[in-house]
């Protein structure tokens, strides 16, 4: 019986082509694991499969490469920007994106963030901002919210002596090289839908080599933050939102 | 007296603060000690292990290839130790979830079921006292006055009101043992 | 009071810092050497001595932040592994030239590139014979238990500031994630600066202090090499340190430095058990490197074989001192692979004494 329901005709739901079939190492209820198959899935949809070179961080995600069926380099911690000016520069017709934490492009990272973008280098740059250290174990991130607890903030950022948390997004949105930024969330399925849509805008903006795509996810780490999978998800809801509030940042006007 | 101890698991089991305990605990008997962890990304969800050694000599080594004793609880670490255990050594395995039991023939073999054991008592947190409970029937090299001397120095001050709960699951495991294989 | 505790080795070395009256600490995490910052953050040096501790966004901008403090005068560290030492290395260059006192602290993992997290000796290379641009070198103390990090601490500082000279504690996975009885030093007093070189603010009616590594002319950059090289040689003299085991009547010698020194010397007491008579010699200050005590014992000794967790590194520096006088050999595992004593007693069985 239950043989009998596995045929064409039932079919409502495929794994993309364009994610291989390697276990995923993530966590489980990682927002990280989302945030691949999305960008995986416009990768598909786009036909650009053979056309896209993606850029892997150190973080938790260093292995995207084993996870993305494109071509893919890893850069090292915080240079993806650099990595991927490189590529973009030799293959213009590719299409080229970056996959980065919170650590990598905001704190190790920010200089090669800032000039990527002010040079208006066409790519995407995926920021996957759950306010830590993720890989390392749980330390401040430069988007740790205030107050809140780290390894290396054990009694909560203080913002007096650690900084505030880095809005990132709406400071390189000031940049005249930034074209579409957008922040968005992937915990539940309208989330998912819609930022997805915002990752297929940014690869189609990427062919009009108007500038850099930028597409923040607001993300979870429950194991960081000692939380159940579900917790987590609401722990951002009520405290990552309200400071990151998701939507659109800037658009591009001439359209 | 040298004791070369591996204990694995899964991470969560506490693994790593049993090898802690029995570290501190040697420290109160004046002996030498050495915990080194497994450490990194295989801690994530993963299995977890450390040594410790506790001696009458200065330790040279911290890190071992074989171990007097190898304490393992779940199937991965049973798979990957067991054939680190210095023939005539000991081997005690968590019965819980374990699918194959070990095979050697030239080694010590106990059992202990701290998992239901420490339901029983309403309180899986000390599951892990359980087995080290076990482990010192069988090899009494700690006192008991010394293990709870060294849990004071383990926990933290607010949760030593749960010392007598820890002490009488130390006193547990030392009933529940059992021995499945022995050699001679 | 003098205080015994069971510790972690980086996070007996980070209450080393404190208690040595370190004044900043500047860093950023990498396995395997988290503890340390993490360790600071949660015992409040702030509180307790008045010790800045800061996060960097970069080991980049980590060693540049050591730099400037200690321009000022400052008791100043950082601390990282492999890849952030690597980032490191134009600041430290930079420190050595404007002869800056400084601790930095390499708790080594497998490469190169990214590599694995697991403990290596492979940046022996990095750390005593440069690193980054220029002729310039670092006192390298490499400790072998939880206790020596916590006594370089102390000794790394004063040696730091007695040449105005960095200063590197080289130790890895090992040492810095396990555990063991460890003494600690009682608190030492913050100092306040006053030294003629460092920036402490224009005094009055005299000219300001400049802290830099820029000659404009070449003769002035030769004068300066001069003098670090007179520097270095004044270290080589006094600041060697090395621990020698069995080797009075030993035929066959092992060296090793760091963890490997550990493991070699279980080979050792396994070796002796079976009749060898072999000695181990552990260089405990990478540089100064012990050349006169290899130099000696070269003499004696039939066969060398020294053992590191790297692809034969200190070797170099081995065979140097000896200069021929007996044969030395390399026994490595390397990528984060530790040796173990049974391989490494099967390889002075194989190259040194049957070889
Ligand atoms: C030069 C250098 N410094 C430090 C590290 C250690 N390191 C690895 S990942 C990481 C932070 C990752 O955090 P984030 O970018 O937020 O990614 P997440 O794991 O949270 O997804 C750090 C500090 C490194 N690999 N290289
Ligand atoms: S540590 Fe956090 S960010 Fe990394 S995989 Fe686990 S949940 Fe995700
Ligand atoms: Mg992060």
């Amino acid at each position: 019986m239950s043989e009998n329901l596995i045929t064409p005709e039932n079919l409502v739901y495929q794994k993309t082509e364009a994610m291989t079939d390697r276990i995923l190492h993530y966590c489980p209820g990682c927002g990280h694991g989302t945030a691949h198959r999305i960008l995986a899935e416009v990768i598909e949809e786009m036909g650009i499969q053979e056309q896209t070179i993606g850029v892997a961080p150190v973080g938790c995600s260093v292995l995207a490469y084993y996870y993305f069926n494109v071509d893919m380099q890893e850069a090292a911690h915080g240079r993806a920007p650099a990595v991927a000016t490189g590529i973009k520069r030799v293959f213009p017709d590719k299409y080229v994106f970056t996959y980065q934490g919170d650590g990598d492009l905001a704190a190790i990272g920010t200089a090669e963030t800032i000039h990527a973008i002010n040079r208006g280098e066409n790519i995407l740059i995926v920021f996957i901002n759950n306010g830590i250290y993720g890989m390392t174990g749980g330390q401040m991130a430069p988007t740790t919210l205030q107050g809140m607890k780290s390894s290396t903030s054990p009694f909560g950022r203080d913002t007096k002596t650690m900084g505030s948390p880095l809005k990132i997004t709406e400071l390189i949105a000031q940049l005249p090289g930034a074209y579409f930024v957008t922040r968005q969330a992937v915990h539940k399925p309208a989330n998912v839908r819609k930022a997805k849509k915002a990752i297929k805008k940014a690869m189609e903006y990427q062919k009009l080599n108007k500038g850099t795509c930028f597409v923040e996810i607001v993300s979870n780490c429950p194991s960081n933050w000692k939380m159940t999978p579900v917790q987590s998800n609401k722990w951002m809801e009520e405290n990552m939102f309200p400071f990151y509030p998701l939507g659109d940042i800037k658009v591009p006007e001439d359209k | 007296m040298t004791e070369e101890i591996i204990i694995a698991g899964f991470g969560g089991q506490g693994v790593l603060s049993m090898g802690q305990i029995l570290c501190y605990s040697g420290v109160m008997q004046e002996k030498e000690v050495s915990w080194m962890p497994s450490y990194g990304p295989e801690m994530r969800g993963g299995t977890a292990n450390c040594t410790a050694i506790i001696s009458d000599d200065q330790i040279s080594s911290p890190v071992l290839n074989t171990f007097d004793t190898a304490i393992v609880l779940n199937q991965p670490s049973m798979d990957k130790f067991e054939d680190a255990v210095k023939p005539g050594g000991l081997l005690i395995y968590e019965s819980n979830g374990m699918i194959r039991k070990p095979k050697r023939k030239d080694i010590n073999i106990c059992v202990i079921n701290a998992y239901d054991e420490s339901v029983k008592m309403n309180n899986t947190k000390v599951f892990n006292m359980i087995v080290i409970g076990g482990f010192l029937k069988i090899k009494p090299i700690i006192d008991m006055e010394n293990v709870i001397k060294g849990l004071q120095k383990v926990l933290p001050e607010r949760y030593h009101h749960l010392i007598p709960l820890n002490e009488d699951a130390i006193r547990k495991g030392m009933e529940i043992i059992t021995v499945e294989h022995q050699l001679n | 009071m003098k205080e015994l505790r069971l510790m972690k080795g980086n996070e007996a070395l980070a209450e080393a810092a404190i208690r040595a009256g370190a004044d900043a600490y500047f860093g950023y995490p990498i396995t395997p050497q988290s503890e340390v910052i993490e360790y600071l953050m949660a015992n409040k040096p702030e509180d307790r001595t008045g010790m800045v501790v800061l996060q960097a966004e970069s080991e980049i901008a980590a060693i540049n932040m050591v730099y400037g403090a200690a321009g000022c005068g400052k008791k100043a560290m950082t601390s990282s592994s492999s890849p952030g030492m690597s980032l490191k290395q134009e600041g430290i260059s930079y420190i050595a030239g404007a002869e800056l006192p400084c601790l930095l602290v390499n708790v080594v993992r497998g490469g190169p590139g990214l590599g694995t997290i697991q403990p290596s000796q492979s940046d022996y290379f990095q750390s005593v014979k440069g690193g980054g641009h220029g002729d310039y070198k670092l006192i390298v103390l490499a400790p072998a238990t939880v206790q020596e990090s916590v006594d370089y601490v102390k000794l790394g500082f004063e040696l730091a500031f007695k040449y105005r000279n960095p200063v590197m504690i080289q130790s890895d996975g090992i040492i810095g994630q396990m555990m063991e009885k460890v003494e600690l030093f009682e608190q030492m007093p913050r100092v306040e600066p006053d030294y003629d070189w460092a920036t402490l603010g224009k005094k009055k009616d005299q000219p300001s202090t400049f802290i830099t590594s820029l000659q404009l002319q070449a003769e002035e950059q030769e004068k300066v090499n001069l003098r670090l090289q007179a520097k270095y040689r004044e270290i080589e003299k006094n600041e060697v340190l090395f621990e020698e085991i069995n080797c009075d009547d030993a035929e066959y010698l092992f060296t090793a430095f760091g963890s490997c020194a550990r493991i070699t010397r279980k080979a050792m007491e396994m070796a002796r058990a079976k009749g060898i008579k072999v000695g181990l010699l552990r260089p405990q200050t990478l540089y100064p490197f012990p050349t006169e005590a290899f130099s000696k014992i070269a003499d004696k000794v039939k066969g060398i074989l020294c053992v590191e967790m790297n692809a034969g590194q200190m070797i170099e520096d081995v065979r140097l001192s000896v200069n021929g006088k007996t044969r030395v050999e390399h026994f490595g595992r390397f990528g984060g692979m530790i040796p173990n004593p049974d391989e490494i007693l099967n390889a002075l069985e194989q190259k040194i004494i049957g070889g």
